[in-house]
């Protein structure tokens, strides 16, 4: 009786043990890929999906633009004035309006940012050593804000104290005297600090110098190096130049032409990250470190930025063809700090 | 006078459904619904489901299980924007499933973390501990978990089955002390299942309510067999200790077979989406633990009567009935999973054992709780708890 009753469980021990060996033998059937195609469109899929739908900003006409020289005469007269003054200087009267603004910060990803006049980043201020700056700042938002200018100023035009806060419905006008020379930047002082720049209050404030002699520059472009979290964690999602993510890409280059000098603005507006960097393919640049000396500092390919920190590159590309610029966080340039330059004969 | 009582009686019934709908349609129309769509951010849900990994390129299944339309604006593959094609369009309704697919040079073996923004900048995340090919719908997968399945459901089982003619030859005392020692297996076994009921409970979209669902196949599981028992209690009584004890083992056999049903699917799950490797520690780990399962289905057979050779046939289906739903559970959780049918099946499992563990202490204690409480029994009870701890070890995934 026993040994029947062993035998037949042996055997069913033994049938899974067969039929392991036997599955041996069967083919695994796997499809045959054409692998070399896959990693070529792979390649190509880095980038951001789907195209702008907003006409909410312009990347290409910001490069360009400076006091408002982008309106027509009559739109540029709201926001801002100029006054020779009799000492050879220049009174320059600002009007700002701080506002709530969803803008597309990537395609099809809007960010409910507090702006300068609508706009991430806020208009660029340009004007000469010794200019008087004055600009009046209304409060059309939600929460007290504030501007709080890189440069000269006295303590009262700071920005940053409790009773030096606009709050919502207020107007305040700064003024102070355009210096020193160089890039600078502008911000909300409002606090918590970080929450008011990284939700967009900030912009570049270009001071010329009085008496320029460094080569004349063919082109002048402004760029302010951001970053947007978009789901308020604490981390940015979304790393651009000029806010909209791969917005000078293939489609959409920067145009400069061989030979010309570029001089760039870099303003490096990034919060949460520490640093931040600017780098450019195939060509080197003279830098000029927050634009305050008229020699250049070093000549390189690529310049590193903490933040707040700005600088003055100057250019002329080699030969025509596409060049790549962006982050050498290469991180950040994945997530869409990264642009091309287009260089015509 | 007839006629006018059911008037009363339909009355009485369309009176306060006639009142509801009123008051339904006059809180719809002017009622305080603006109160509560309060005028705040959209809350925007969406889960990732799984993961699938063919060459050079990924599949996301996603849901919706959000109160909202949720539009998918951007995809970032471990830190890196990565374009995306969506189906059925970027935009999921509530409820609504969709796929995302990447073309990504995705590299074998190691983690891989995924970010989908909205058009409103909320982030859903998934990561993936070690990635590789998604096994597909071929030979070579079935293959593994048939095998898989034999190794960790059917052999242990049939193994465990294997001790019956030596346990057989044992004494009373040593009856009551397996019974009560399959009993703590099989309260270790429950109590198991239900913790990983539970945890599925967490993978699961809140809309499908767990808990819920953990409840009914729990209940539903110790109903039926109850109902069971009861429809047959005239004909156990009638065929006495041996067809009590025959019945006992298929429920056992049952309740285990349930249990690994929902152990397979989450295994073969798992397995699919890269969360464990199944690596030959594993796998024995689960065959020792599984032993044990032979034995507490043979134990209420070994004060038998009858010949062995009588039932032999009945050892054999209950081994696969207990063993085999593993090869079942680990397909389905392989090809088709969805953590529902995991809740699900552990719950059921789990209110299985809880009846068939009941029904022996019940039978055991004839009619007197106290009398369980014997040196034989709780010592037995304690071993059974502890074997199961023990060998618990020996599956760390």
């Amino acid at each position: 009786m026993l040994p029947t009753f062993t035998k037949k469980l042996l055997l069913i021990v033994l049938f899974p043990i067969v039929a392991f060996i036997a599955y041996q033998f069967i083919p695994s059937g796997n499809k045959e890929f054409d692998y070399l195609a896959l990693q070529q469109t792979a390649q190509e899929h880095i980038g951001a999906t789907g195209k702008y739908q907003s006409n909410d900003f312009d990347p290409t006409k910001f490069l360009t633009t400076w006091n408002f020289n982008n309106l027509p005469a009559e739109e540029r007269a709201k926001f801002y004035k100029e006054t020779s003054l009799s000492n050879g200087t220049t009174l320059r009267e600002y009007t700002f309006i701080a506002q709530d603004e969803s803008i597309e910060v990537a395609p099809g990803v809007f960010f409910p940012a507090w702006t300068y006049n609508g706009q991430v980043p806020g208009p660029t201020i340009r004007a000469t050593e010794g200019d008087i700056i004055k600009i009046a700042l209304v409060n059309a938002g939600t929460k007290p804000h504030s501007a709080h200018f890189h440069g000269f100023h006295s303590a009262s035009m700071d920005g940053s104290s409790f009773e030096d806060m606009i709050l919502p419905g207020e107007t305040f006008t700064y003024e102070f005297i355009a210096g020193p020379f160089g890039i600078h930047l502008y911000h909300c002082h409002s606090y918590p600090v970080s929450q008011h720049v990284s939700r967009g209050l900030y912009g570049a404030y270009i001071v010329d110098p009085k008496y320029d002699t460094r080569p004349k520059a063919d082109k002048e472009l402004v760029m302010v190096l951001n970053g947007f979290d978009v789901n308020f964690d604490g981390a940015n999602e979304i790393y651009a130049v000029n806010t909209r993510a791969f917005a000078y890409n293939n489609d959409d280059p920067i145009m400069v032409k061989k030979g010309e000098l570029v001089r760039m603005y870099v303003v490096n507006a990034l919060e949460f990250d520490p640093i931040n960097s600017f780098h450019l393919h195939a060509n080197f640049f003279h830098e000029y470190q927050t634009g305050t000396s008229l020699k250049p500092d070093t000549f390189t390919d690529i310049v590193t930025l903490g933040q707040a920190e700005r600088s003055v590159l100057d250019v002329r590309f080699r030969e025509p063809g596409m060049y790549m610029f962006h982050s050498h966080v290469t991180e950040f340039s994945e997530l869409g700090w990264a642009g091309m330059f287009m260089v015509m004969k | 006078m007839i006629t006018s009582n059911r008037l009363y009686q339909l009355g009485g019934f369309l009176l306060p459904t006639a009142l509801l709908v009123a008051f339904f349609s006059i809180f719809i129309t002017y009622g305080p619904l603006g109160v509560l769509k309060a005028d705040i951010p959209p809350v925007e849900k969406l889960i990732i489901q799984r993961v699938v990994f063919t060459p050079e390129h990924i599949d996301l299944k996603i849901f919706n299980d959000g109160p909202e339309p949720v539009t998918v604006a951007q995809a970032v593959v471990n830190e890196v924007i990565w374009k995306f094609d969506m189906l059925p369009d970027t935009t999921l309704d509530p409820l609504e499933n969709g796929f995302v697919s990447l073309a990504y040079p995705w590299i074998n073996g190691d983690p891989i973390a995924f970010t989908l923004i909205s058009s409103n900048g909320v982030t859903f995340e998934k990561e993936v501990d070690v990635s590789f090919l998604t096994p597909t719908v071929d030979l070579a997968y079935i293959k593994t978990f048939v095998l898989l399945g034999v190794y960790v459901g059917i052999i242990p089982v049939l193994v465990g089955l294997l001790w019956f003619p030596f346990l057989r030859g044992l004494g009373t005392r040593w009856y009551l002390f397996l019974l009560s020692l399959t009993t703590g297996l099989l309260l270790f076994l429950g109590v198991s299942t239900i913790a990983e009921a539970i945890e599925l409970v967490g993978d699961l979209p809140s809309v499908f309510n767990g808990a819920g669902l953990l409840l009914i196949g729990f209940v539903s599981a110790i109903l039926v067999l109850g109902a069971i028992s009861y429809k047959t209690e005239f004909y156990v009584a009638k065929g006495g200790d041996h067809v009590r004890s025959l019945m006992w083992a298929y429920l056992i056999a049952l309740g285990i077979g349930l249990h690994n049903l929902g152990e397979g699917l989450a295994m073969g799950s798992a397995y699919a989406l890269g969360e464990i490797a199944l690596g030959s520690t594993l796998v024995i780990g689960f065959m020792i633990h599984n032993v044990t399962e032979g034995v507490a289905i043979v134990s209420p057979l070994t004060r038998s009567e009858a010949r062995t050779k009588s039932f032999i046939g009945h050892l054999v289906f209950m081994g696969l009935l207990a063993g085999a739903p593993t090869i079942i559970g680990s397909l389905v959780g392989g090809f088709a999973y969805s953590p529902i049918y995991g809740v699900l099946f552990l719950a059921i499992g789990a209110g299985a054992i809880f009846d068939i563990t009941f029904d022996i202490l019940h039978h055991m204690a004839k009619g007197r709780w106290l009398s369980l409480f014997t040196t034989t029994n709780v010592l037995g009870f304690l071993s059974g708890l502890l074997i199961m701890y023990a060998t618990g070890f020996l599956v760390l995934g």
